[in-house]
């Protein structure tokens, strides 16, 4: 599939929505909340922003993105697959031996697929990578762009914040860190785990430019993103607000939701909630074929 | 009489810092990652020859093999260097999930290792790095022996793919290595030959083991020194060859007894060529402050230690 339209980019997202539930049906393991939350953002970043080839993963030219919180990487999956970077067919394979759908994410001349620079999946490690790629495309005058995309829970990682200063102290004005400000982590709220605010004041305090938009709003999120792309001199945050199992009603702003997949009765309701597109689903189940018969 | 002789004392990791920047002015891409230990690893040099190629992260090894994997992915040929408890132990899980899972070729260069570092005492003494690079897959596990051998390590390691732990150390040492011998990871050194009894040492129980020899041979027993500067990939066939001919194996090495150079050498004798084997490490202890030397001998990784053993893996062989 090639680029879209910034109106066309909500029915993608909705068919992305569709492809995580239908993953975590088959895999029964896995993450739920994140990756749903984040449907809007990877839409809008794979389909409209980034200057990218599924046929050339890796052509000189291309925007970096690096997923630091490993564990949401079904919605990244269902997203390179839609973009063409390896088969639809293949998303029943999350989690399964034999498979590169690894349960956190490989690059492809490991166990993994392509479309991936470097593994993640222990939090806190993507930042300090993205902010090393930035540096070393400044250095060669590169305008290529690094997005980072982490979770507001991983920033509780020290790495984070050794990352955070490293970036701010050499300018590398060339990173777009996204944070998923969802508010939830495994054990509770974010703040009742571990006291993240004020957190625009931290990230401004360790030198970066901090922007703030409502993450499930495709038009504003990337507005956001061309607005960052635009200040100068420091590393740039968006703090992208989020509801954790955004779209169905059941998971939103459920931190219970982070870990777990739905069982059957779960995802049917689920898929019920997020109506079907022009795309396709990747698999119908038998369910849905009798249900169609009927 | 001793079998090979040193031309004078100095550091390895001299010899790192000045093939850095031979390398540097050879090779663009280069660059360098320092966490504010940067004269005493000897990467200051780089940093004077090469600024805009040298980039400081603070106090943050964690941080830094990060930013080394994404430098590496912007099309740049990364180093990193500290000592080697803060280059391995510290970042363990960033090598192990960023570097050696997605086989990113970073260089890790681990100065001040081992109990030789001394004064600084067992927080700064590295005796367990070795095993733990060693542990992960797709690490290349490499000492140099002297000043000499560093720098053609270093210089080797532009080719290799995959991720790399070069540990070397603190103190000036004998330079001894032929300036002329070629350099291969994962090809041993045969130093001298022998016919009773093999050591196979590393890093500055090389020399060590040269000493051992000389009082070996004037008690008439023909010891053969194998200079083992990789662990991993190790090679089997040298230590098969020494088990077949001699019949005896005597391990050397600035390292924890568990998993280092012994460990490795044991691995390939159990499976292929069980042999009497002598293990000459730090038996499982931390260390203290005090001198180089005195550590050794303390600890007991010196040249006497490496004789003892050989003596009784004879006496071994012999029953």
């Amino acid at each position: 599939m090639e680029k879209l339209s910034i109106t066309e980019l909500p029915e993608i997202a909705r068919q992305l929505r569709r492809d995580v539930i239908k993953m975590l049906m088959i895999s029964k393991s896995g993450h739920s909340g994140g990756p749903l939350g984040l449907a809007d953002i990877f839409a809008s970043l794979y389909f409209h922003l980034m200057n990218i080839d599924p046929q050339q993963p890796k052509m000189d030219a291309r925007d970096y993105f690096f997923l630091s919180a490993g564990h949401l990487c079904p919605v990244w999956y269902a997203t390179l697959a839609r973009r063409g970077y390896f088969p639809i067919s293949e998303l029943t394979t999350l989690r399964k031996i034999n498979g590169r759908l690894q349960g956190h994410p490989a690059p492809a001349h490991t166990h993994g697929v392509p479309g991936i620079e470097i593994a993640s999946g222990a939090l806190g490690q993507g930042l300090s990578i993205g902010v090393g790629c930035a540096i070393g495309l400044k250095l060669d005058k590169k305008p290529n762009w690094v997005y980072v995309l982490c979770g507001d829970g991983e920033l509780n990682e020290g790495q984070i914040w050794e990352a955070m200063m490293t970036a701010g102290h050499h300018k590398v004005d060339n990173v777009i860190t996204i944070v998923d400000r969802n508010f939830c982590q495994i054990d509770n709220r974010t703040e009742n785990v571990m006291q993240l605010e004020p957190l625009a004041d931290k990230w401004k305090a360790f030198n970066w430019h901090v922007l703030e938009c409502n993450g499930n709003d495709i038009e504003q999120f990337i507005k956001t993103v061309r607005q960052a792309q635009e200040l100068k001199g420091k590393p740039k945050v968006i703090l992208a607000h989020t509801f954790m199992g955004k779209g169905v009603s059941f998971m939103e702003d459920d931190y219970k939701w982070h870990g777990v997949p739905p069982n059957d009765e779960q995802g049917k309701t689920a898929l019920s909630e997020i109506s079907p597109t022009k795309y396709g689903d990747f698999i119908e189940f038998e369910w849905e074929k009798e249900a169609v018969a009927a | 009489m001793l079998k090979l002789q040193s031309s004078e004392n100095k550091a390895t990791r001299q010899g790192f810092g000045e093939m850095l920047v031979e390398l540097g002015k050879e090779n663009p891409n280069i660059v360098v990652l320092g966490v504010d230990v940067t004269p005493s690893v000897k990467t200051d040099l780089f940093m004077k020859a090469f600024p805009d190629r040298f980039f400081s992260v603070g106090i943050s090894e964690q941080d830094m093999i990060g930013t080394a994997a994404g430098l590496y992915l912007a099309g740049k040929i990364p180093f990193v260097s500290a000592y080697g408890e803060f280059a391995a132990g510290r970042p363990f899980d960033q090598i192990r999930q960023t570097l050696a899972y997605s086989v990113i070729p970073v260089k890790i260069c681990a100065s001040h290792a081992g109990i030789t570092v001394g004064p600084d005492g067992a927080t700064h003494q590295s005796l367990e790095d070795m095993s733990i690079m060693r542990s992960l897959p797709h690490m290349v596990v490499a000492t140099p022996c002297d000043y000499l051998q560093t720098r053609k390590m270093i210089r080797a390691s532009l080719d290799l793919h995959q991720p790399l732990y070069v540990r070397y150390f603190r103190d000036n040492t004998p330079v001894f290595t032929n300036p002329d011998a070629p350099f291969q990871f994962g090809k041993a050194d045969k130093l001298i030959d022998g016919s009773d009894v093999t050591i196979i040492a590393c890093g500055l129980q090389v020399w060590e083991a040269i000493l051992a020899e000389e009082t070996l041979a004037s008690e008439g027993i023909s010891a053969r020194v194998i200079n083992m500067h990789t662990l991993k990939p190790i090679d089997r066939a040298c230590i098969i060859e020494a088990a077949e001919q001699t019949g005896a194996i005597v391990t050397a090495e600035d390292h924890q007894i568990h998993g280092g150079l012994g460990s490795a050498v044991a691995e390939v004798l159990s499976q292929s060529c069980p042999t009497p084997q002598e293990f000459v490490a730090v038996n499982d202890t931390f260390g203290e402050s005090g001198k180089g030397d005195e550590l050794m001998k303390k600890y007991g990784i010196a040249k006497d230690a490496i004789v003892a053993a050989t003596r009784k893996v004879i006496q071994r062989k012999k029953r």
